[in-house]
């Protein structure tokens, strides 16, 4: 195949930026997205050119790290796939592909189509977790977990933080992710002593980091990688306005 | 852009608890939903007592006058009539409010935008609430102006509210813009009442699939309510 590429080219956070084109031969319909640009890179460091830096880890569709708004759509158009998992396949032979990096003031461009997501972490970090004391594993079927409790929060859980809900809503909102984290937790009995705290102090981190807010647009299902469902939204509205009406303040 | 600093942990005074709802947009979200609930409920009285015209003129001018004297005698003259409408003036100024707040964390959350950019399922509906909303505050005033105070009516005659509608629509300028605002905010409701289960956190099994449908069929019958009359009348259906 042979493609137009417009990419997006910064050379730190304070650089202005601007798109760059290149146009690639030979590219293999079997290659996945990331392959093609490992392709694009080969090359320009043969010419002495830097590469074009882009975040990726497992290209197996489970870690995360990847991430490209591909032709207006985070992760390009294929449903269900991540960066890593698009092949060359999905798109036509001489066509322009733009690509540009998450775009939200929450996740600043580090470098290229890198952006700085460690919002989210903060988010993580602010209750996305279980109180336990650690020490050799407890016994599996100490406590009972209902069947669909447990489906639900194995799909919450799914959830791979890549940040594909924030890049592709048009208010730059955060709440799928957050939601899915909140309520994967919330979902298990081992979750539910702290999912009042849990869910005030994420949001409230979440409010506090600069994203933006649901209008129910349900772009950020569409563009999701693991399908999280938006029903989670509602459960994270709910559950923050329940533990605001109980008088529950964030706490560290 | 660059590093973000997070701020320490809040310690719980009722100042923060204040500031802390006032900064959620999650807050702001229900503020927004359970107005516009009850803007929407008063929409649809409005929009049933309305139909009152197809009655004929001493129906609708008795309603009109229903009104001015319900709760009488433990309220004076035009008392309830007040309290709805001071109700509403609340609902609607919140309301706005939410949606002007929102609408601006919202343009800061994302400081530059793409080049490209393909939205995937988001409907008409959902992305012009802004100017559907807008467009439909602008015209309250003007309809207020025009059906309730008569400023802005040609021959307008307190109490014969019969007449003063089929004036009003006689002029087919009149009559469009009546029919063009309600069917815009039909694409209002279209999203705003599916969209308040949601802000609100309703969505167990059993509501889950109705919500649209309700959405869907309150749009329609309130925007067929509505503009029936200004069709009616500059039709010579009524005269
Ligand atoms: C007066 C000017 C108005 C403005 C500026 C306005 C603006 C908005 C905006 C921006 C939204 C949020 C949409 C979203 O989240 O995507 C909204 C939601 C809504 N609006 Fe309005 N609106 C107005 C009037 C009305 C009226 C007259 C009604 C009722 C008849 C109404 C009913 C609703 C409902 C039910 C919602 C859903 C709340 C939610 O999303 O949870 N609005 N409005
Ligand atoms: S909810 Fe989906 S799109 Fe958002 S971070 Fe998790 S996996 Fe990515
Ligand atoms: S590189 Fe791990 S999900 Fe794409």
């Amino acid at each position: 195949m042979n493609l137009t590429l417009k990419v997006w080219r910064q050379e730190n956070a304070q650089d202005a930026g601007r798109f760059e084109e290149h146009q690639l031969s030979d590219v293999s319909a079997d290659s996945s997205f990331l392959e093609m640009l490992d392709q694009l890179n080969e090359r320009l460091e043969s010419a002495g050119e830097s590469p074009v830096v882009f975040d990726h880890d497992c290209r197996e569709g489970i870690c995360g790290a990847c991430g490209l708004m591909i032709n207006g759509q985070a992760h390009g158009h294929r449903a269900r796939t991540t960066a890593c998992q698009l092949h060359m396949r999905e798109f036509s032979d001489g066509e322009t592909i733009t690509i540009e990096p998450w775009r939200s003031g929450s996740f600043p461009v580090m470098r290229d189509l890198m952006v700085d997501r460690s919002a989210f972490d903060r988010i993580i970090q602010s209750g996305g977790f279980i109180s336990v004391n650690t020490g050799s594993a407890p016994e599996a079927n100490l406590i009972p977990v209902p069947k669909e409790k447990s489906d639900a929060a194995f799909d919450a859980a799914t959830c791979i933080g890549c940040g594909a809900c924030v890049a592709q809503c048009p208010n730059g909102a955060a709440q799928l992710f957050t939601a899915a984290k909140v309520g994967h937790l919330g979902a298990v009995p081992q979750g539910d002593p702290e999912a009042d705290q849990r869910v005030v102090n994420m949001v409230e981190q979440m409010q506090e980091e600069g994203f933006g807010s649901c209008t129910n647009h349900r772009e950020c299902e569409a563009a999701c990688p693991k399908g999280i469902s938006i029903s989670w939204i509602a459960g994270l509205n709910r559950g923050y306005l329940k533990a605001k009406l109980r008088g529950v303040d964030r706490r560290s | 852009m660059g590093a973000r600093i997070t701020s320490p942990s809040m310690e719980s005074a009722p100042m923060n608890r204040a500031a802390a709802l006032y900064r959620s947009a999650i807050f702001k979200k229900a503020i927004m939903a359970i107005t516009g609930m009850v803007l929407f409920g008063f929409v649809l009285s409005h929009m049933t007592g309305n139909l009152k015209i197809f009655q004929g003129a001493e129906k609708i001018n008795h309603y009109s006058e229903f009104l001015r004297e319900f709760g009488q005698p433990v309220l004076p003259y035009k008392g309830f009539l007040w309290i709805m409408r001071l109700g509403l003036i609340g609902a609607a100024v919140l309301h706005i409010w939410s949606a002007i707040a929102l609408t601006l964390d919202n343009r800061r959350a994302r400081p530059k935008n793409y080049e490209l950019r393909r939205p995937v399922q988001m409907d008409y509906a959902s992305r012009t609430m802004r100017y559907s909303g807008f467009i439909v505050a602008g015209y309250i005033v003007y309809h207020l102006l025009h059906l309730t105070s008569g400023q802005a009516h040609p021959d307008f005659v307190h109490g014969d509210v019969y007449s003063n509608l089929i004036i009003a629509f006689q002029n087919p300028l009149v009559a469009a813009i009546y029919v063009v605002v309600n069917i815009l905010l039909s694409f209002h409701l279209y999203h705003g009442l599916w969209s308040m289960f949601q802000s609100l956190g309703i969505d167990h099994p059993a509501v889950k699939g109705l919500r649209r449908p309700f959405a869907a069929t309150f749009a329609v019958v309130i925007c067929l309510g509505f503009i029936a009359i200004p069709i009616s009348i500059v039709t010579g259906l009524i005269q």
